[in-house]
């Protein structure tokens, strides 16, 4: 077998597949805090907590209701956008007047709350989802786990059809417009407070949908998606913040970066990131596909 | 507040053919002691005015008269108001700006509104239809034929004139009968305030009805009915256009030039 720079194939390639599919993660997740941020004005700290609640909602259907993967794969995500759309009516609709500290002091709260919730519940120690497609494919220079090979393309897919939906569609128009010019997008007969909800219930949806993903890749606890928001975080300042391609390409490319890292030198694989967010933000602070407003 | 006497005098009872006379002959939007506040600070202090259907209609006055709050107030999108806006004999006030938007009012803002995120089509496209009856987008790039060349082209890189154009031209698709235009002159070289007076007449002549605020006296004068001058939140006068010539010198007084 070939080695590059002294690295083993098996250990680059399989580093570089870790980084994707952590990219595919952090692709999907800052896709929805971008999108929420643009219409909401909110920085959505609720987004792990929400992450793990798709997880547990597809680890739940599975334990107790014995629903499949794949159909949970989409009622998850309907379930916890729901609750999205309840917390925008009943709480974040009342502090978009306010500064933004509020929105980050709710969101943040509403996190703790809910993560302690679960944590309480059912401990955090986690619980294995099992794999809906086992196996995998020795491609020669490494070895391919065919659901890490679909999470990835899924992942690609998904973030495709957002950026479709926000750039190509009627409905995407009005999103941005409303991002734009809220007043004035009420005033031509549209109901933004109505766009601003559903914008939420996606967005949220979005991040349940990335961990109904996850769920068979890591454990499904309480945690698990504590630490990767604030990757996640990072990830959105990079790209810029409101900005859909932005953060699919920041998020899959840091992804990689970091899997990289690690191949090369390791102690600075968690740091990395956050390395990157301070270069960009010294050199372009509207992050490197954000417009200033 | 003389306005609440006003309105309950004119509630005497009719025939039904009368009524069927009077609903023809009501004005299409009627302002009445309508009042506004931005925050702390009162702009209008009871405006009276209305429209008749198919009128064009402008709002003179100097800055800061209330032209602007009072289109803003119509459309519903101040933070405060009270008094009486009516709308084909429907009260807006009190109902938020997309409900009063599809019952027909369309609004084309003075700083334009121009969707940078959009391009020129988009923008075009935005407005929903609220009532059958308007224009096609092929009407529309015919009366604006610039816009069509330039449709791919992102909103705000269009020249003044052009945004100011497809400012308007976004809300002839709607098929809303009312519109509302904030200074579209502003700021535009006499040639493209030629060629906007022409398409506010063919609005007009196409049966559109439109209340203009314009400080642009000169070209108010060549398009409208009728004028109403504000002064400090008030409507003060109303001139009709055959009669300019004889208040030239009174209109002078109000607007100060």
């Amino acid at each position: 077998m070939f080695e590059l720079l002294g690295i083993p194939p098996q250990a680059l390639f399989g580093q570089l597949l870790l980084g994707l599919i952590n990219g595919a993660f952090y692709a999907m997740l800052s896709l929805g805090l971008a999108v929420i941020f643009g219409m909401l004005n909110v920085i959505n700290f609720t987004h792990g907590a929400q992450y793990m609640m798709g997880a547990f909602a597809a680890w739940l259907m599975l334990t107790i209701l014995d629903i499949p993967f794949w159909v949970a794969l989409v009622l998850a995500p309907i379930v916890v956008g729901l609750f999205g759309v309840v917390l925008e009516k009943v709480m974040l609709k009342r502090i978009y007047h306010l500064d933004h500290l509020y929105g980050f002091l709710l969101t943040f709260g509403l996190a703790l709350v809910i993560e302690g919730l679960f944590q309480w519940k059912w401990g955090s120690s986690g619980a294995p989802y099992p794999s809906p497609i086992p196996g995998g494919t020795n491609l020669g220079f490494m070895f391919l786990p065919t659901y890490r090979g679909f999470v990835v393309v899924a992942a690609l897919v998904i973030c495709l059809v957002t950026w479709y939906g926000i750039e190509r569609t009627r409905l995407g128009a009005y999103l941005r417009a409303a991002t734009e010019n809220p007043t004035l997008v009420r005033a031509f007969g549209i109901n933004v407070p109505r766009l601003i909800t559903l914008t939420y219930g996606l967005g949220v949806g979005l991040a349940a949908l990335a961990g109904v993903l996850a769920a068979p890749i890591q454990q499904v606890s309480a945690l698990m998606g504590t630490n990767l928001v604030l990757v996640v975080f990072a990830v959105v300042v990079i790209g810029g913040m409101g900005s859909i391609m932005g953060s699919i390409v920041t998020g899959f490319g840091l992804g990689l970066v970091e899997g990289l890292t690690k191949v090369f030198y390791p102690p600075a694989s968690n740091t990395v990131i956050f390395v990157v967010m301070a270069i960009v933000l010294l050199v372009k602070p509207a992050g490197l596909f954000g417009q200033t407003k | 507040m003389p306005w609440c006497r006003k309105s309950r005098q004119s509630s005497k009872p009719m025939s039904v053919p009368v009524m069927a006379e009077a609903l023809l002959k009501a004005p299409l939007l009627k302002v009445d002691g309508l009042q506004a506040w931005y925050g702390e600070s009162h702009i209008l202090h009871g405006v009276d005015f209305e429209i008749g259907h198919g009128e064009l209609v402008t709002l003179l006055g100097r800055n800061g008269a209330g032209k602007t709050t009072t289109l803003k107030s119509v459309m519903g999108i101040v933070e405060k108001r009270s008094g009486s806006v009516t709308f084909e004999g429907r009260q807006l006030v009190g109902h938020p700006s997309n409900e009063i938007a599809r019952l027909g009012i369309a609004y084309c803002p003075e700083e334009r509104g121009i969707f940078s995120s959009l391009n020129v089509e988009e923008n075009l496209l935005l407005p929903p239809v609220v009532k059958p009856g308007g224009m096609s987008l092929a009407e529309i790039y015919q009366l604006f034929p610039n816009l069509e060349e330039r449709k791919r082209s992102q909103g705000t890189k269009l020249s003044g004139g052009e945004q100011q154009m497809l400012a308007i031209g976004r809300i002839l698709r709607t098929g809303a009968p009312l519109l509302l235009l904030d200074e579209p002159t502003e700021g535009l070289a006499p040639v493209i305030v030629q060629r906007i007076g022409e398409i506010i007449r063919e609005l007009k002549s196409r049966g559109f009805t439109i209340l203009l605020v314009e400080q642009n006296f000169h070209f108010a004068a060549t398009v409208a009915d009728r004028h109403y001058v504000m002064e400090d939140g008030r409507v003060v006068d109303m001139i009709a256009s055959a009669d300019v010539q004889q208040n030239i010198g009174k209109l002078q007084a109000y607007l100060g030039v």
